[in-house]
């Protein structure tokens, strides 16, 4: 749930880095940005497209729009479903309606849910992709999203289409109870016949990714890419250190930890990540990658706050 | 014998004093109890106070029970008498087999799981383990499970597709164990793994919520051709506590939380997580067990009776579309996908 990654208590700076910029005033304005995990100021008109810190490669959260733009060819993209909008099925209320706080999301954010979901193409390779969305909501998993996570595994599924999904989120959507909850096996569904069908799956775990998104279609991919340094794991660390009243091992549920646990295949940084998924894509469907044109201009978006 | 051990049971529990909606209830079962002693110890007749004060005590837990809040439901479906799985295998089932392991790691005693026999029929059953005394409880983690049990349970249900034997899955946990080694083998990808394979078992698939349905810990062994709950159970995306944590940042709220999770096994039902609701006994699974056990017994058989004479394509395929449609969204009608 989302919940372990707001608000991160200010004596966890170590091993919590991400969760420093729980709000945007953190970020200091104007000219100069403040790497969180080296603590250097860099320029800002230095800083890269990317969001990757020059100094020490720390990977700052990248919008769903910029991660598109880094990621496939020029124009190929074409968004599905993007109208979608949850109904709020429960009338949630807690301290405000989860209809206002929706709304307000949306305007905010200015698309209608926390993941983008469509078709487009790398190295002339079409391929089904979906982009979650960390700032919407925490990137949490109502029925919007596994809806949308279905229906582009379906899409996949119907034109032999590979299918990569970049996850970022902290889990299953309170708000929308236990239908959110439904959406993990909604997914996992879709993806058994997707799977067991000879369809080709990359999820690609981005900071952070954890519980119902975890325990459901981000890991049971047939290649798990992860960025550097990503939190990645099915309970949140705080709740967990709150269990065990102990603290938890340096670099616990960090995507290198993962990868020395077996439960991932590759860790990619960010710059690389299009000729990795060009290349997994070639092998996994036997076709010819086009030369890889490079992508030119900025990716577009601010340095978010995480 | 027996009669005198069950007696001196209610007694001890009035003094327990566990759950405060039930007081009046344990007060008036306390009074009942003292009055048949006395009947008892002094030979006097007093079957017509008995009788009277038993009717009023249907009337007052029929009152109370009536008007539970959803918290109040989370608290009875965490009662400490409540009957857990090691009761369903014990007084349930006719003949129980338990089979250990996964194979990999370890034997999560979080999960059982083991052959069992159903008036004449034959079953697999996964289950989540509480335990009953404290001692077992601390072994089983409370009924939260590490990766071990939820690989156990696919090894058995894969054995069980093989041999063509349907599934009985009893659920019972607060949610999966978040632990350091939980975390290091994958707690995630092996509830994530059971989900979707649960969707290609050959075989029926009854899942029955029994007490607490704790979020992916509980929809890891949750996948069914047909989905129930029991009338004071939960099942729920996240524990009212946690959810209290998060958006209210206030433990304290969790009865607000436990209202707006729609939680509760009515609400379940029309929002289509669940397909039936069993009802329990007056005040609660745990106030007769036996009834409890026998309302999930003929569940089970008329579960089994209507899924054993499909074919594995159908079921699948029902299985695949149950979950498939769970939840509506606005909107969305562009670029549709067939199926």
């Amino acid at each position: 749930m989302i919940g372990p990654f707001r608000g991160g208590s200010r004596g966890e700076r170590g091993t919590m880095a991400w969760t420093r910029f729980g709000k945007k005033k953190d970020m200091p304005g104007g000219l100069w940005i403040k790497c969180e995990a080296c603590g250097n100021m860099i320029f800002r008109k230095d800083f890269p497209g990317s969001k990757v810190c020059p100094e020490c490669g720390h990977h700052f959260p990248l919008g769903a729009e910029a991660r598109l733009r880094m990621t496939l060819d020029e124009g190929s993209f074409e968004e599905f479903w993007a109208d979608m909008r949850t109904i709020d099925r429960l009338g949630f209320v807690d301290r405000a309606p989860y209809k206002e706080k929706i709304e307000k999301t949306i305007k905010k954010a200015g698309r209608n849910e926390a993941i983008v979901t469509g078709i487009g193409a790398i190295a002339g390779m079409p391929l089904a992709i979906g982009v979650m969305d960390f700032q919407f909501l925490g990137g949490s998993m109502g029925v919007v999203v596994g809806e949308k996570v279905a229906r582009l595994v379906e899409l996949a599924r119907e034109r032999s289409l590979p299918l990569v999904i970049f996850c970022a989120s902290g889990g299953a959507r309170m708000h929308e109870g236990a239908l959110s909850l439904m959406q993990m096996a909604k997914s996992c569904a879709t993806l058994k016949r997707f799977q067991d069908g000879g369809g080709f799956y990359v999820s690609v775990l981005t900071n952070p990714t954890t519980g119902g998104v975890t325990a459901s279609f981000a890991t049971v991919a047939d290649v798990i890419l992860a960025e550097p340094g990503a939190l990645i794991g099915f309970a949140g660390p705080r709740v967990i250190k709150t269990t065990l009243k102990q603290d938890l091992p340096k670099g616990f549920q960090k995507a290198e930890f993962l990868l020395e646990k077996g439960q991932i295949d590759r860790i990619v940084p960010r710059d690389r990540m299009r000729p990795e998924l060009a290349r997994l894509i070639a092998y996994a469907t036997g076709r010819d990658p086009l030369p890889l044109k490079e992508i030119t201009g900025d990716p577009g978006g601010e340095v978010q706050a995480g | 014998m027996a009669k005198q051990d069950d007696k001196n049971k209610t007694r001890d529990r009035s003094f327990e004093g566990t759950l405060a909606f039930e007081r009046p209830i344990l007060e008036m079962e306390h009074k009942i109890q003292e009055l048949k002693s006395l009947a008892e110890s002094t030979h006097l007749n007093l079957n017509g106070e008995v009788t009277a004060l038993e009717e009023r005590l249907r009337k007052v837990t029929s009152q109370v029970y009536d008007r539970l809040t959803p918290w109040e439901r989370v608290n009875v479906a965490r009662h400490p008498d409540r009957p857990v799985t090691s009761d369903y295998l014990t007084r349930m089932l006719d003949d129980f087999v338990e089979l250990h392991g996964d194979r990999l790691f370890a034997d999560d005693p979080a999960i059982v799981t083991g052959f069992g026999m159903l008036d004449g029929r034959r079953l697999m059953l996964v289950g989540h383990r509480k335990g009953k005394s404290v001692k077992e409880r601390l072994l089983c983690n409370f009924g939260c499970a590490h990766p071990e049990g939820y690989r156990k349970a696919l090894e058995k249900m894969r054995l069980a597709e093989r041999l063509g034997i349907p599934i009985l899955c009893l659920i019972n946990t607060p949610g999966a164990y978040p632990g350091i080694g939980a975390e290091e083998r994958g707690q995630a990808r092996a509830i994530a793994y059971n989900i979707r394979e649960m969707f290609g078992l050959r075989v029926p698939i009854l899942a029955l919520v029994i007490g607490e349905g704790g979020s992916g810990g509980a929809l890891g062994i949750g996948i069914g051709d047909r989905v129930g709950i029991l009338e004071h159970a939960y099942y729920s995306v996240i524990s009212p506590e946690g959810c209290a944590a998060i958006l209210w940042k206030s433990g304290d709220k969790a009865p607000e939380a436990a209202e707006a999770l729609k939680l509760t096994a009515g609400d379940l039902k029309s929002l289509g997580v669940v397909d039936d609701v069993l009802p329990e006994p007056l005040g609660g699974a745990h106030r007769n067990p036996e009834e409890t056990l026998a309302t999930v017994r003929e569940w089970v058989l008329e579960g089994l009776d209507s899924l054993s004479g499909m074919a594995p394509e159908e079921l699948m395929e029902r299985r695949f579309r149950k979950f498939r449609e769970m939840g509506e969204v606005e909107q969305g009608e562009g670029h549709p996908v067939e199926a």
